[in-house]
């Protein structure tokens, strides 16, 4: 088994809440793992990613190599773009629908959701919208990783005893919250057929 | 698989090496990509265990280097230009040797990620005289701390880890091992050995080249070193720290066909180059930062060998290794790969939304357009994105502390208003000394302290000066009618802007205390 992807988002989006959860369903099924992640200057409102890898050994680099990964996993569209190269032939994006214009000469977000559309594999969706609905308005990295959960190499239950994990400490509204979003973001991607 | 794996960041497990290598005390400044490891320090360390920050880098190894001069075991950690303002310490501690052990761990940020360059830190341990070690795992980064603190009493010298961004910053399942107690106190045996007058450093400086064939010896015969056979003897590698990695990943599971010799610990292990030269007439070197091996190696090869690696172009000068940089240098076909899509535009950090220091760039800016000739020198913190659009309000960011200094000097030139801005953390880590220099001199500088409570830029670390800036300010002999305290907010622009206009006027030293708690501390509380 192996399982490479990429997490990617705008500085101070959450994506490390993302990789955390994943991490600790990865950890709690005996699997390895590398994580690279972004710290620093970039945090400040810049294009921020996550290298992910599963496997059930060892695994070499700490990045993932360009066109290997199954998946990305994006909270803003354009980030979701920005790393196409990485992205294996058979692989898939799930991606927040939501811009973050915090510099000059963003796209045409008509021109990005068409490019998105374009791709076979690609599910493109409101999270913010999602995880209001469902009670946890901050929750619109867990939406995100729910649209995901059926790409992901890890049941379910797994990520959901993870996610319980994670946010265990916020207290139990948060955990509820969190995971509610998560569940019906997997339903959405259940009933999303990909193109 | 045992129940007490992590995953840890590299820099998470060297702490964690640490704690379970009996330390004592970890002392830092913090620095991308080093910061996580005295905050980690900080969450696990037991009761006891020293784990507060440092006014800088050079503070910091002088009271690691204490800790070892009481006979206990000391890490101090720092970004590589950390390891610029702690030269002085470091490469002096290597002649007065260590008595408890003294791990000193630099992180390189090739490709500059959150940098101003990309020195390469093993420069220095070789400069220096010192061992360094360099990891290619999470998993080896805990076990070389553990290692590198029994070098270090063994040996008596200081250790070096050497490791950069990538492993920094990536996290990966770790296993530690049985913890070891810290060591009690105990002082040197000889009074001599930390006071290098002259006579007392030439014998100390005798006494570390007499070690240098052992710390050869250690590094020929480390488990981190290892010469790996290979049928295919056309190229030999060598791969530093995490190129293995790299290396690895190129062969996709593959044993690689080629003899490999992995390096983990330096001195140069010669005789293990040797070993791999006389398989192969050419070698590869592969380093994640400058060519400090490659460089080394024709030094210690005949003529008549071919080395290639950043010297030669087979791998970019400049930058990280990448899988594909590496892979490309290997000779491997490149994958095919999606194109990059057309739409995509650089999206750069910026200042957050309500920061403080765009109130205070406002009034700057505002000021300074009436001085066409007039300059502001900056200095490193989140600030220094005032250089960007749409503020563009700042001339210089160099190295901590220069903007009082750089303003200083082109005052002395002639250049009016010669205008600093400094944060209040880089302000207690180098600015106060310049500042002197300038109150000395009665230099017509303006300098604005953008006092936003917190070491912002690398995460909102605790400022040492907190609550004391007036008070430091005053006591370096600035005029108490040129200190002033103001608060950066839209409804005070045009008080603030009066202020300023008022001390770019005055030809002497002027101190403005711009006050207003950082966006992301304020949030978190
Ligand atoms: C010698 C050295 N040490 C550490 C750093 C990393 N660093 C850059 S700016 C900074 C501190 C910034 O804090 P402050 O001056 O208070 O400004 P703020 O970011 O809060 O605006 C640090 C630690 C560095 N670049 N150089």
């Amino acid at each position: 088994m192996r399982y490479d992807m990429i997490i990617a988002g705008v500085g101070g989006q959450g994506i490390l809440s993302i990789a955390t959860v994943i991490g600790q369903a990865v950890l709690e099924r005996g699997w390895r793992l590398k994580q690279s992640e972004v710290h620093g200057m970039a945090q400040r409102g810049g294009a921020v990613e996550t290298h992910l890898r599963i496997a059930d050994g060892e695994i070499a680099s700490d990045l993932v190599p360009k066109g290997r990964a199954s998946l990305i996993l994006a909270l803003e569209p354009l980030e979701a773009l920005r790393y196409l190269p990485w992205l294996a032939a058979d692989g898939r994006v799930v991606a927040n629908l939501a811009t973050v214009e915090n510099m000059a000469h963003y796209p045409d977000s008509a021109e990005v959701y068409a490019e998105l559309r374009r791709l076979s594999g690609c599910l493109l969706f409101d999270a913010a919208e999602l995880a209001r609905q469902n009670g946890g308005a901050g929750a619109v990295n867990m939406a995100v990783l729910g649209a995901a959960a059926s790409c992901l190499p890890l049941s379910v239950p797994a990520l959901e005893a993870a996610i319980t994990a994670r946010f265990q400490r916020k207290g139990a509204a948060v955990v509820k919250g969190n995971l509610a979003v998560f569940r019906a973001a997997a339903k959405l991607a259940e009933a999303h057929a990909y193109n | 698989m045992s129940s007490d794996r992590r995953l840890l960041l590299a820099d998470e497990a060297i702490a964690q090496g640490a704690l379970d290598a009996g330390l004592s005390g970890a002392y830092a400044y913090p620095g991308t990509p080093s910061t996580e490891i005295l905050e980690y320090v900080q969450r696990q360390a037991p009761a006891g265990v020293h784990c507060e920050w440092s006014a800088n880098e050079k503070t910091a190894y002088e009271e690691a280097l204490g800790m070892a001069y009481a006979g206990k075991r000391a890490l101090v950690a720092m970004k590589h230009v950390g390891l610029n303002v702690a030269a002085d310490p470091f490469v002096n501690s290597a002649v007065t040797g260590v008595n408890g052990g003294l791990v000193v761990v630099a992180a390189d940020d090739p490709s500059m990620h959150s940098s101003q360059n990309e020195q390469d830190s093993r420069f220095y341990a070789d400069f220096a005289l010192l061992p360094a070690v360099e990891p290619s795992s999470q998993q080896e980064a805990y076990a070389m701390t553990r290692h590198a603190f029994d070098l270090s009493e063994k040996m008596r010298v200081p250790v070096l880890l050497r490791l950069t961004t990538r492993l920094a910053h990536s996290r990966a399942d770790v296993t530690p091992a049985a913890p070891r107690a810290q060591n009690a106190l105990a002082l040197p045996d000889d009074p001599r050995q930390f006071v290098l007058l002259p006579a007392n450093a030439r014998r100390n400086y005798a006494a570390l080249l007499a070690k240098q064939p052992a710390l050869r010896q250690a590094a020929e015969n480390s488990d981190f070193n290892a010469l790996t056979e290979g049928p295919d003897q056309s190229v030999g590698i060598v791969a530093c720290g995490l190129a293995i990695n790299y290396v690895r990943e190129a062969c996709d599971g593959a044993p690689c066909p080629h003899p490999i010799l992995k390096i983990g610990q330096y001195p140069l292990p010669e005789e293990l180059l040797r070993r791999l030269a006389e398989k192969c007439r050419t070698l590869l070197v592969i380093e994640d930062g400058m060519p400090f091996v490659e460089a080394r190696l024709r030094g210690v090869l005949p003529h008549g060998w071919t080395i290639r690696g950043r010297l030669d172009g087979t791998l970019p000068y400049a930058g990280e290794l990448t899988p594909e940089n590496v892979a490309r240098a290997l000779g491997k076909p490149a994958a095919v790969v999606r194109a990059a899509s057309a739409l995509v535009v650089p999206r750069p950090p910026g200042l957050c939304a309500a920061c403080p220091h765009t109130d205070s760039f406002l009034f700057v800016k505002e000021a300074m357009a009436e001085h066409p000739g007039g300059r502001v020198f900056s200095d490193i913190g989140c600030y220094a994105l005032g250089a960007l659009p749409p503020l563009e309000a700042i001339a210089s960011c160099v190295d901590m502390g220069a903007s009082i200094t750089m303003a200083k000097g082109a005052a002395d030139a002639g250049l009016r208003p010669a205008v600093a801005v400094i944060g209040d953390s880089t302000f207690t880590h180098s600015g106060m000394t310049g500042l002197l220099d300038a109150v000395y001199e009665k230099s017509p500088i303006t300098l604005l302290i953008l006092d936003n409570g917190t070491t912002g830029m690398t995460g909102g670390q605790i400022s040492l000066g907190a609550g004391r800036l007036e008070a430091i300010v005053r006591g370096l002999g600035v005029e108490p009618q040129h200190l002033r305290v103001l608060e950066p907010l839209k409804k005070n622009h045009a008080a603030n802007l009066k202020a300023l206009r008022e001390e770019l006027a005055y030809q002497g030293v002027s101190v403005i205390l711009s006050q207003r708690e950082c966006i992301q501390t304020a949030k978190r509380r």
